[in-house]
């Protein structure tokens, strides 16, 4: 490790190394967080079961078309559609709001601010995703990929992003910890980027429509954005928290995490463009995005350095902590998910992968093995803490981590072969159309089975959670069974 | 990094790069693209679409047919669009230029329909097909469209003029017929509307073919 001594604070997570006094004041920040950041953990998590149900149903219509055939507002288009975006807008965004209100608290060390604004921008989030998807399944949809809600509900969603940036450049002045952490670069830069990204998309695409092509071009600047510039500083900033403080270590190099955050700033939202490879648009377009693509391979090599060299002689604690497991999982598949993603915008390999089901695997490795796995580790160190509760059930927390873990394997390895290889078969005209949709059958049933054991560890987690939320209500009981060992500070802040 | 102003500075400025490299400029490039009128033969292209072509669009998009079905031609050398007879050219900005929403698509379920209305103009096909398209395609895993269509009695006219000629297991009761609704009529009178392959400056339909 390469730091000195004046770093070693720009290294550790802002509430580290707390003494006596600060527990108490920890304890008096999680409190404070409890009421807002439960909303948006409940209703995120509503939404996930409402997700899971509709990919299943999507999953199995696509290999047995006949499935539920008769019913309109449930066609393929539809249930795929609403799937999408009840887990992007409803689950993950929802999840992420929870957990960067908690970050940002616990980073500038006061308790919530304001959470008035934080309650108000969580009602009219359900309330705009619930006309949204409603929307979808009336039929409509905009059929402009992630920005498929009606122009009647994403306004709704937009006042409430708007609202959470406000919230979190107050909290960001009002901060009591002067140091800005690593975890703060990123959620600041998300809270910010996101609104631009999505007020652009809703003038351009839905209000006042442009005109031919430039649509495609605006749909994947904001589409391509919503991963890198929303999920993915939300993810690594929960990364770079939970790593240190779970394995009470600093985080690999300060310089390295710098130059990570600066190097995402500014390749990434280049980036979407070769979503259009080989489409009618300038090739100056896309083949800048092409580049800017490979540039990606800078600050992913560095976060993953930084991250996985800070694991590097911990990976025994992941026994005992499932935020670590979660997180590990998650911090290991951005690795993966990233240099897939660089991989696919090359011109010779998106020949073959692109309108295949190589990009779906790609985006469930990435939305999923990736940030949703971390959101799952960041829940599973904060929910105790605000409800000042244990997890009821250690065997829950293995079924939702085995299910979950499995499921997405199982569901991405299979599917981006079998992408890859649909490419090359419909990249050959001498086999017939037809022939290619059946070689996928197979893989799409397979698909169906890895969707099931997802919803299992989802339900398992539900479950777990909700039992946490009855325990609420009842006098706080030391509990029999630690689970989480080497991470006592919630049974002392509970005191 | 803990100066505030900075972070925030910088974070306005990176994402107001791609603001301007991908989206103003784009803009300015293409927003304004208009028709092109053949120097040699005066044809106008591309065309704009008839009304019910334009309310069948809107059909397309509510049923996210753009889901599982492209509607873009890649180059020669590129893929095998061309070779699969899905278009005589591949598309250009030019071709999209009247469309409400830009339905491009990302994935190929099912084959492209840039040019459907080229490679098959049979109205009645597109009905069984829509209808169910085992009809048609046996073995293809696109869902049955059967609402688009009504069941009822045969009138005391007999079966109508637009009646579905459907057989065997797709056959209606007795004594019933199955008839495209307003929508079914619409969505396939886009359909037919699919053609992009005008000849165009920036994108020559090749000699050979053109005079097919």
């Amino acid at each position: 490790m390469i730091h000195q001594s004046q770093t070693l604070r720009a290294l550790l997570p802002g509430d580290t190394g707390a003494e006596g006094g600060q527990k108490t004041a920890l304890a008096e920040i999680d409190a404070s967080c409890r009421v807002p950041v439960l909303f948006f953990f409940i209703s995120g998590l509503a939404w996930l079961l409402a997700g899971t149900v509709l990919a299943l149903v999507a999953s199995i219509k696509l290999h047995t078309p006949g499935f539920l055939a008769g019913w309109e507002w449930l066609t393929f288009s539809n249930v795929r559609t609403a799937h999408l975006n009840t887990v992007i807008y409803g689950f993950a965004s929802q999840i992420s709001v929870g957990v960067s209100v908690w970050l940002m608290c616990r980073l500038c060390r006061i308790p919530l601010p304001a959470p008035g604004l934080v309650t108000v921008a969580n009602l009219f989030y359900n309330l705009g995703v619930t006309v949204g998807v409603a929307g979808i399944l009336i039929g409509d949809s905009t059929a402009i990929e992630w920005l498929e809600m009606p122009r009647y509900a994403t306004p709704i969603l937009f006042f409430s992003y708007a609202l959470i940036a406000v919230w979190t450049i107050i909290t960001f002045r009002l901060r009591a910890e002067r140091h800005l952490y690593v975890s703060q670069w990123y959620l600041l830069a998300a809270v910010l980027w996101f609104p631009w990204l999505y007020g652009t998309a809703q003038v351009m695409l839905l209000i006042e429509p442009v005109r031919g092509v430039v649509q495609a071009a605006v749909n994947w600047w904001f589409a391509h954005n919503v991963l890198g510039l929303w999920f993915t500083p939300i993810g690594l900033a929960s990364i770079y928290y939970f790593i240190p403080k779970v394995i009470g270590r600093p985080i690999h190099s300060y310089y390295l995490s710098v130059l990570g955050f600066w190097s995402l700033a500014l390749f990434y939202n280049w980036n979407g463009m070769h979503h259009l490879v080989g489409g009618p648009l300038p090739a100056w377009m896309i083949t800048i995005s092409i580049v800017a693509s490979v540039m990606m391979l800078i600050p992913v090599i560095t976060v993953a350095i930084n991250h996985h060299f800070t694991m590097v002689g911990h990976f025994g604690k992941m026994r005992h902590s499932p935020t670590l497991r979660f997180i590990v999982f998650g911090a290991f598949s951005y690795t993966l998910a990233s240099l897939q993603g660089v991989a696919s915008a090359l011109r010779s390999v998106s020949e073959v992968t692109h309108f295949t089901h190589h990009t779906i695997a790609h985006a469930h490795l990435g939305m999923y093995a990736f940030f949703t796995m971390v959101m799952f580790g960041a829940m599973y160190y904060i929910l105790p803490r605000i409800t000042q509760r244990e997890w009821p059930s250690n065997g829950l927390i293995s079924l939702h981590f085995w299910g979950v873990a499995l499921g997405i394997l199982l569901y991405v390895v299979p599917m981006s072969v079998m992408g890859f290889i649909q490419g090359t078969r419909l990249n050959d005209p001498t086999i017939r159309f037809l022939d290619v949709v059946q070689f996928t059958l197979p893989w799409l049933q397979l698909r169906t089975l890895a969707g099931l054991l997802l919803a299992a560890g989802h339900a398992a987690f539900v479950v777990n959670v909700g039992w946490l939320l009855v325990r609420m209500f009842e006098p706080y009981r030391k509990p029999v069974v630690r689970i989480l060992t080497g991470e006592a500070e919630s049974l002392a802040a509970g005191k | 990094m803990s100066y505030g102003p900075l972070l925030f500075l910088g974070i306005l400025l990176t994402l107001a790069s791609s603001w301007v490299g991908l989206v103003l400029m784009p803009h300015r490039q293409m927003g304004s693209l208009g028709q092109n009128t053949d120097t040699n033969t005066a044809a106008i292209y591309p065309m704009a679409r008839s009304g019910e072509a334009q309310q069948g669009a809107e059909h397309y998009r509510s049923l996210g047919c753009v889901y599982c079905h492209t509607q873009q031609v890649r180059p020669e050398g590129y893929g095998s669009d061309l070779e699969r007879g899905w278009g005589r050219r591949r598309t250009v900005s030019r071709d999209y230029i009247h469309d409400k929403t830009v339905m491009l698509g990302t994935m190929r379920t099912g084959p492209d329909l840039t040019n459907i209305g080229e490679r098959q103009s049979d109205t009645a096909w597109h009905y069984r097909h829509l209808y169910n398209p085992q009809i048609t395609s046996p073995g293809s895993i696109m869902p049955p469209h059967a609402f688009l269509f009504e069941t009822r009695p045969i009138g005391a006219f007999g079966r109508s003029t637009n009646a579905l000629v459907l057989e065997g297991a797709f056959a209606p009761r007795a004594g019933h017929e199955v008839v495209p609704t307003r929508r079914a009529e619409q969505l396939v009178a886009y359909l037919r509307s699919l053609k992009s392959s005008g000849d165009l400056p920036e994108a020559p339909v090749k000699k050979e073919e053109a005079s097919k």
